[in-house]
């Protein structure tokens, strides 16, 4: 940088150039944070975004079918459309020219009503034989589907550009023909009880970790450095292994002719080998052991920057050492359990493969379907929708909790 | 000169982010099939001839199926697949959707020279599979012969686990429930036909463990979790050779289906791709897989080279193939979606 000019500047001049220099100074500061803001961008940001997006984004029948949609824009779903739309689906279906088109707009169908894709499919190879003067009745000769006003149904709530198809799905709920929302069938009712099934096993494992940590942080906290450390490398070590390699540890552990059963029947304390696995106490147990790190770190952070000064001067003033705990230990405690809670619990909730791998069919969690509609069939529109409802529920549930924890807890500022 | 330096350095971040996201390098030729002793055997008698033969570099993945993983990796732009092993469901979605590319049926030696159902426009066979009941033979001196005898939980006390999931299980169940197995699709197709199977379902509920991965059924078994199995017969097959087990497989209806081999679309190793699974498929190099995976091959002609030792316990032995049931894929196609959704709710109950 070049050498500033000899001759004395004027109160405006050296305004200038402080306002440059700060610029600078921002750009700089700006510069460094750049990567991460641009991190955040494509791995947090972005795909969140997508998946709000997935979640009523229905492109994929407007494209094959414009003209049968068109003929039933107006159509009010209590009986069957006029011949005008059935000549109008035969049109649309014998001009798709990109068999990819149609394969998306028939899983589009077939999401709503099961065997669509195979009735799409087999219309499109007829279309072009019919003749379109008594379209409905042809297509009602061809497939009795077609007779079915909840078949036109689906197409209608198909149309787009947006929908919300998924979403209502998600909540266990459809609309008809009609346009009426309705509750599903509890044969197909699944998402509500898993969400709310989601929510009660983070809730368990989250005092689960609390009953257990709280002591071994506080362990930590008052022992002698040198065995604190070691201490702590124990409570570290679950760090280290794969989370796959901790679960599947686990079913040997608990499986029914497993060490853990071996001891308790050689003790004396069970005749029969108990049922640890493939159940809820088997997800318990592996999830708790999973996420105990994220209760224990937390707390013994708060719990160390607290001398033993202040249960001292309780006990000298005539309380009772447990009730100098319970009452001026542990509410010094307070900002280590929130934090703490707060990380197992959100953590717990997106918890897929344990469940996956030690619970039974009724163990599932929410992220087990995500997983399922991502990967399996591809309905990404419901996996979305999935991800919004458990999104969703998981930020309500954090202000009612910062709410409650008042000063104690995290805040959004 | 310090500003430029932080130009630099944030430079080499954005690159470091954009590239861990975004690139596309050149690789070796890359093929990705179902994993355990199937895998291990492809290996042997495919990845490492052809690779010793053409000197092309063969590496391997494995996967657990699902058309979402492919769309995924197609229309993500970033395939770093070439050959995969898919499912028959998988094979028409896929093709359908435009993920894979054609196959050169000339270069294959004509659809004609493969099994009823392996050639397709996309997907040529890869291996015969069977799902059926698996039982240890050292826990039972006379071991169940039909779904019934699973269902059976006086005479044949004990767990059973089963795939967590609709697709196989709604079969067993109606077999179990009398239903002969070429009627097992056409009753399936009716509500009723399914209200039956869950209904029959319900029945064993209380006695079964769900399997998630193919690995998972011999390893209940020869713990003792469970004395019988709807599971993979090549993976219980497969552990008698490796690990001494007793288990015994029950074909008559057992379910069986064809795996294909598919190249991804747009690859870079197209020509190399195409290569491999022309050489997969020949005759010579399929014979000597069933003694190995106890899994079937596709090309005819290579079915008839079979060991004969071997013969007896792989799905496409014609004894095998009569009792058992071709998996009906175009029902699955159609069906899965709304079955899951359903047998997830029946579980949950």
């Amino acid at each position: 940088m070049p050498a500033a000019p000899s001759a004395p500047l004027g109160g405006r001049q050296l305004k200038q150039r402080l306002r440059r220099i700060q610029r600078r100074q921002a750009l700089r500061a700006f510069a460094l944070l750049a990567p991460l803001m641009l991190f955040l961008a494509v791995n947090f940001l972005l795909p969140i975004t997508l998946m709000f997006v997935r979640s009523v984004d229905d492109p994929d029948v407007r494209r094959v079918l414009p003209r049968t949609l068109a003929a039933i824009s107006n159509w009010d779903g209590l009986a069957l459309p006029s011949n005008e739309a059935g000549a109008a689906l035969l049109a649309d279906l014998g001009a798709v020219e990109n068999r990819e088109d149609l394969s998306r707009a028939a899983n589009r169908l077939n999401y709503d009503i099961n065997g669509f894709r195979s009735l799409i499919f087999r219309t499109a190879r007829s279309a072009g034989r019919i003749d379109a003067t008594h379209a409905m009745d042809a297509l009602g000769a061809l497939d009795q589907r077609w007779k079915d006003i909840e078949t036109w149904g689906a197409v209608k709530r198909a149309a787009g550009p947006t929908t919300s198809f998924y979403l209502l799905g998600a909540l266990d709920m459809k609309k008809n023909a009609g346009g009426e929302i309705h509750r599903v069938g509890s044969e197909r009712a699944v998402f509500t009880l898993v969400l709310a099934r989601t929510l009660w096993i983070s809730l368990w494992v989250t005092l689960l970790c609390l009953l257990l940590g709280y002591p071994v942080a506080y362990l930590l906290a008052t022992i002698p450095s040198n065995v604190a450390n070691i201490l702590m490398i124990l409570v570290l070590l679950p760090f280290w292994t794969s989370l796959l390699v901790r679960t599947t540890a686990w079913v040997v552990l608990l499986q029914t002719d497993g060490p853990v059963n071996g001891a308790l029947r050689w003790v004396g304390l069970i005749d029969q080998p108990l049922q640890l696995i493939f159940n809820r106490v088997g997800v318990y147990i592996a999830i708790t052991h999973v996420l105990l790190p994220f209760m224990v770190l937390p707390l013994y952070s708060v719990m160390k920057s607290l001398g033993p000064t202040t249960m001292r001067a309780a006990i000298s003033l005539g309380a009772h050492p447990f009730t100098a705990f319970l009452r001026v230990y542990v509410p010094q405690t307070m900002p280590g359990v929130f934090a703490g809670t707060l990380l197992v619990f959100i953590s717990a909730i997106g918890y897929y493969i344990t469940p996956a791998l030690i619970g039974g069919a009724d163990d599932q969690m929410l992220s087990y379907f995500i997983a399922f509609y991502t990967n399996e069939t591809t309905n990404w529109g419901l996996a979305g929708a999935l991800g919004v409802v458990l999104l969703m529920m998981t930020a309500v549930l954090y202000l009612i909790y910062s709410r409650l924890a008042g000063g104690a807890g995290p805040r959004w500022a | 000169m310090r500003i430029s330096n932080l130009t630099g350095i944030s430079a080499a971040c954005l690159a470091v982010v954009f590239g861990a996201t975004f690139s596309a390098q050149a690789r070796d030729l890359t093929v990705s099939a179902w994993g355990g002793s199937s895998q291990a055997a492809q290996k042997k008698v495919y990845y490492e001839p052809f690779a010793a033969k053409t000197g092309t570099k063969v590496l391997e993945d494995s996967w657990s199926g699902g058309i979402g993983i492919l769309r995924t990796k197609v229309q993500g732009g970033n395939a770093n697949w070439d050959v995969v092993q898919v499912e028959a469901d998988e094979a028409i979605l896929g093709c359908d959707e435009g993920l894979f590319e054609k196959m050169d049926w000339k270069a294959l030696g004509g659809k004609d020279a493969f099994v009823k159902g392996a050639a397709t426009d996309c997907a040529v066979g890869s291996v015969v599979w069977t799902t059926g009941l698996v039982y240890d033979g050292a826990k039972f001196a006379d071991g169940p012969k039909s779904w019934a005898d699973f269902w059976d939980v006086k005479k044949f006390p004990g767990k059973r686990t089963m795939r967590k999931g609709p697709k196989y299980t709604l079969e067993s169940a109606l077999m179990a429930d009398g239903v002969a197995p070429a009627d097992v699709y056409k009753t399936l197709r009716t509500p009723a036909g399914i209200d039956r199977a869950f209904k029959k379902l319900d029945e064993l509920k209380p006695n079964i463990v769900w399997w998630t991965a193919g690995s998972q059924p011999p390893q209940l078994l020869a713990s003792g979790e469970v004395v019988m199995a709807d599971a993979y017969f090549s993976r219980a097959l497969a552990a008698n050779k490796a690990d001494g087990r007793k288990f015994k497989v029950v074909w008559p209806g057992s379910v069986y289906a064809i795996d294909f081999w598919v190249i991804l679309k747009g690859t870079p190793n197209k020509e190399a791709a195409a290569k491999l699974v022309t050489f997969m498929t020949r005759p010579e190099q399929q014979k000597g897989f069933p003694p190995l995976a106890f899994q079937g091959i596709t090309s005819v002609e290579g079915a008839k080279q079979v060991d004969a030792a071997v013969q007896p316990s792989i799905p496409t032995y014609p004894a095998n193939m009569q009792v058992a049931l071709p998996l009906d894929v175009e029902f699955w196609v159609d069906n899965n979606d709304q079955l899951n959704q359903r047998f997830n709710a029946w579980a949950s109950k």
